[in-house]
């Protein structure tokens, strides 16, 4: 396996470029989503996130029951448990 | 050494992507002011798990927020593992966390730092998050580091004393897709060292010498192990205000595991006062390397484990919330609050992890496999 430091490196480095090339606008490609059109997407409702208490209890339980840690989207830092 | 190499790199690299992305648009805003009060209960293969939990949240300007959590687990263990070759015990972990928020235009920096500490365990971690807003509001990047220092400890062993480290590197996009529809992509990479095991863990051999048939030895796990993992997550407003939710990762390591979790998860208003939520998800893994339920003599390999959670598993959680947003006429002056439960049942079934209590003869019990339920009901207020 590729030392995953590494991975996540070239990964990054990726995104990076992507994100820079889409900032200047060289691709000549518009936003397609004007602020104005997202109403439904600023609804509460949508938040994924919207209970964050409950969402990191969630974590806690399955990161001590399973090995698959990591990328949740959130801060992490290890369980703390044994 | 060369992970702190690497994170100067990751940072330098951050820095500079961000800086080159400097869009004109709407500034971004710090989430609003909330405190929530939380009891969590598990309950489920013999352990009982539950206490309470506190996350407050406070902005003392538009671009400056402090966060304070604090966490208890009170735990009593009689689980499988322990019923073999222990004894039914209890302790308490301690959490806390405290955090910074700063917003720079579209730019929103975090900084975190967490300490958990029970009888034999202290870990202390640092984690760093910058994500920046770009492309007319409708993508976010972020970039987050950690380090983790971990003090392990035995209890009635007075000169057992381990440290681990962990390093955590992330990334990930989020992207608007249509006024209906959001995507999120979040990459991970952990590389943990130091000494991993659970030392209180044995692992079982065919032992002949023995009236019982089986011997029993410590656990020996490897100093280091790094894991990869990716996540894609979709958000989607349904036509009549409901929302569905959809989570994929995989996870691969140097330990040989690879696992896969896929969640569907659906919110439903009623009225104005009351929400639904309905999940299911459903978690695979394959087993370490190092992984065996019966080793055929002790000291079979360099590397031994007999850990349920390093086995070959598969498990199922389906989930019900309910939150009820509380009228004006029940709320503290202009504070807005809610009132929360969620219920999560979990069904774990072992492919080659065998329940050493039950009968069948050794190396024949039938596989494990237990229930868990998990409460959530806390009260949430924004102010």
């Amino acid at each position: 396996m590729m030392n995953p430091i590494k991975k996540m490196l070239i990964l990054i480095t990726a995104l990076s470029s992507l994100l820079i090339l889409s900032g200047c606008s060289s691709l000549d490609i518009e936003p397609w989503v004007k602020p104005y059109e997202r109403q439904n997407l600023a609804d509460p409702i949508m938040r994924f996130g919207r209970h964050p208490i409950a969402n990191m209890h969630v974590a806690h339980v399955l990161e001590a029951r399973e090995s698959a840690r990591g990328a949740e989207g959130t801060g992490g830092g290890g369980c703390g448990c044994n | 050494m060369v992970v702190t190499k690497m994170l100067k790199c990751l940072l330098k690299t951050a820095t500079t992507g961000l800086i080159l992305c400097s869009p004109l648009s709407l500034a971004a805003v710090l989430e609003p002011d909330r405190a929530d009060v939380l009891y969590h209960s598990y309950e489920g293969g013999g352990m009982k798990i539950d206490g309470p939990s506190v996350l407050l949240r406070k902005k003392t300007s538009e671009s400056l927020a402090f966060t304070g959590y604090y966490y208890l687990d009170s735990i009593s263990s009689a689980s499988v593992d322990v019923l073999s070759t222990a004894s039914p015990y209890s302790e308490k972990r301690h959490e806390g966390q405290v955090g910074v928020e700063y917003l720079n235009d579209k730019t929103l920096m975090t900084f975190n730092a967490r300490q958990s500490d029970e009888d034999d365990y202290l870990a202390q971690s640092f984690s760093v998050n910058v994500s920046q807003d770009t492309f007319g509001d409708l993508t976010n990047l972020s970039l987050g580091v950690s380090y983790g220092d971990n003090e392990i400890r035995r209890n009635g062993d007075d000169q057992f004393e381990e440290q681990s480290q962990q390093y955590r590197i992330r990334a990930g996009i989020s992207q608007i897709l249509t006024r209906n529809l959001t995507a999120q992509l979040n990459f991970e990479a952990i590389a943990d060292e130091g000494y991993l095991n659970n030392p209180y863990r044995t692992v079982r051999y065919i032992d002949t010498t023995n009236p019982s048939g089986v011997g029993y030895q410590s656990e020996i796990y490897p100093e280091t192990r790094n894991s990869f993992s990716t996540k894609l997550s979709a958000s989607y407003f349904l036509p009549y205000r409901a929302a569905l939710f959809f989570h994929y990762r995989y996870f691969n390591d140097s330990w040989e595991i690879d696992a896969n979790d896929v969640e569907l998860g659906y919110r439903h208003p009623i009225g104005d006062f009351l929400e639904l939520e309905f999940k299911v998800r459903y978690y695979q893994q394959t087993q370490a390397e190092f992984y065996s339920d019966l080793f055929p003599y002790q000291d079979a390999q360099n590397y031994l484990a007999r850990d349920k959670e390093l086995s070959d598993f598969n498990d199922l959680t389906l989930g019900l919330g309910v939150t009820y947003l509380m009228p004006e006429s029940l709320s503290f002056g202009d504070t807005r609050s809610e009132a929360s439960i969620q219920w999560d049942y979990i069904t774990f079934d072992y492919n080659n992890f065998r329940d050493p209590t039950a009968d069948g003869g050794v190396g024949n019990e039938p596989f494990y496999n237990f229930s868990a339920n998990v409460i959530r009901a806390f009260y949430s207020v924004y102010f």
